[in-house]
């Protein structure tokens, strides 16, 4: 771990990989000490926000380094289940891309147990990655597309990099859409407004057209 | 219980209170008003709680009545503002008469004015705050003309007898914000740091505001921020006060309503004390950087 500054209310720490950020991340939300107002996970760091009034960034710092990281306990138990159709415009190919059929691109898809790593971009839209194979993932590595859509509908799932997610509500986006759901990922009047927190375990399933 | 009435609601005006921090990691920022300190004094004249909602009203050309006299309070930006054409001091606890029009005309300093109405503004709250995000559509859409608004009930607390408060007006000239270090200043050579705190505007050094900033950033038009190299640098969480670089070399101060993530390096950060002056800038203003000291 790195641990880089963020100005006068914030420190930055920084790992190697995404799953030892993800682990790192899990272990400072249950060891958060007073004065920590916020902890923003992504991909290979988590943002440490504090309350300048009740904690010293010296303070901060020290409470990271002591902190024990257990990189591996990144899942939080909770489980979603999205049902999905395997319909998105790029789904033939993304399959191409990944010289698979779009069968193998479904199973794939759909047999992994992914993981949420982080939420970005927009409120409730998640970074899923697998969640049981490290380097190779789930053999889904896929660029973004070289122009991104203007307008991509809510419900729409796509894949970029090592990440699946889906889009909680119409915005422009560059992933690759292979899949449609209509679960509501974020309703802000949800007890829960996101349905998808970092640590979920999340799997797709086959729905019939 | 009081209602306002917006007679014109002005090119944008906004419910904020103290924002929603800590949901970063569902990937929402804390929003709130832009000018903490405005909004803050603006609550304590008329005796709100501090977490009472007020309007965030860009550049003026806004105005309301009430149904009933309900004290209220302006902060923030300073320009014309009037009760049937009767100018009204800022800064103070005044009663506005039923059915009377206060009207803000364009801001002439800074360019956020804060309303604060006793009883504080009462739209149902999302997720623990009236504050609207702009950039995630979250909280209470913008105001819009012939909209009516429910005032909250007094607090128990009288309107304090305040009789003047000094504040003074936000500059026009050029802004000075302190910075402390980010976490990528390394990913930048030496001559893009000292041109950050490079003041000299007429020598084609220094920064202006462009007018294409809003809740969600201030950018800013000088000299390009120029990279060591051109890693890609994976998203990593943001907050309002980071100056992110865009490929390009041209910087961004990331405000209340910034992305909660982002995949461009952070060569600096605003401290808090400079935040709400972000709020104030006008387009074109100048904008120096210092670099602050002590701990």
């Amino acid at each position: 771990m790195k641990v880089l500054p963020f100005g006068d209310r914030a420190l930055l720490a920084e790992f190697e990989s995404l799953d030892e950020a993800m682990g790192a991340f899990r272990a400072l939300e249950a060891a958060r000490a007073p004065g920590v107002i916020e902890l923003v996970p992504a991909a290979r760091t988590v943002l440490v926000r504090i309350d300048p009034g009740r904690m010293s960034l010296t303070a901060a710092r020290n409470w990271l380094e002591s902190t024990r990281l257990d990189t591996k306990a990144s899942a939080t138990g909770a489980i979603v289940t999205i049902p999905v159709r395997y319909d998105g415009p790029d789904l033939a190919s993304t399959a191409e891309i990944l010289g698979l059929s779009t069968d193998e691109l479904v199973s794939r898809h759909s047999g992994t147990a992914w993981r949420c790593a982080f939420i970005g971009f927009a409120p409730g839209f998640a970074y899923l990655v697998d969640a049981e194979s490290t380097g190779g993932r789930a053999g889904l590595d896929v660029p973004r597309r070289a122009t991104s859509r203007e307008a991509v509908p809510a419900g729409a799932v796509g894949l970029a990099g090592e990440f699946t997610g889906i889009y909680p509500r119409s915005s422009p986006g560059g992933w690759q859409l292979i899949a449609t759901t209509e679960v509501t990922l974020f309703d802000p009047d949800r007890e829960h407004p996101a349905l998808i927190a970092p640590g979920t375990t999340v799997r797709f399933e086959v729905v019939e057209p | 219980m009081t209602r306002l009435t917006v007679i014109l609601a002005g090119p944008l005006t906004l419910v904020q209170d103290r924002g929603r921090p800590g949901l970063g990691f569902l990937g929402m920022g804390s929003a709130g008003a832009m000018d903490r300190a405005a909004l803050a004094l603006a609550n304590r004249l008329v005796g709100n709680h501090a977490d009472a909602a007020g309007l965030e009203i860009l550049l003026g050309g806004t105005s309301l009545r009430a149904d009933t006299a309900t004290w209220f309070a302006v902060t923030g930006a300073w320009g014309s503002v009037t009760i049937d054409g009767e100018a009204v001091d800022p800064h103070r606890a005044t009663l506005l008469p039923p059915g009377a029009l206060l009207t803000f005309g364009p801001a002439e300093h800074g360019i956020r004015y804060y309303l604060a109405v006793r009883g504080g503004i009462d739209v149902p709250p999302v997720l623990g705050s009236r504050s609207r995000d702009t950039l995630a559509a979250l909280g209470p859409a913008p105001l819009t003309d012939g909209q009516v608004i429910a005032v909250g009930p007094e607090p128990a607390d009288p309107v304090p007898p305040v009789d003047l408060v000094p504040v003074t007006a936000p500059p026009l000239g050029p802004v000075t914000l302190e910075l402390r270090p980010g976490p990528r200043t390394d990913w930048f050579t030496d001559a893009a740091w000292s041109s950050l705190f490079d003041s000299a505007i007429d020598d084609g050094g220094g920064w202006r505001v462009s007018p294409r900033s809003d809740r969600s950033g201030i950018r800013l038009e000088g000299p390009s921020l120029e990279r060591t190299d051109a890693r890609e640098l994976p998203s990593e969480g943001m907050l309002p006060g980071a100056i992110q670089v865009s490929p390009d070399g041209a910087p961004t101060i990331l405000a209340v309503d910034h992305p909660v993530t982002g995949g461009y390096p952070v060569i600096a950060v605003v401290t808090d004390a400079s935040l709400d002056a972000l709020a104030q800038l006008r387009p074109g203003q100048p904008v120096r950087f210092r670099l602050a000291t002590g701990r």
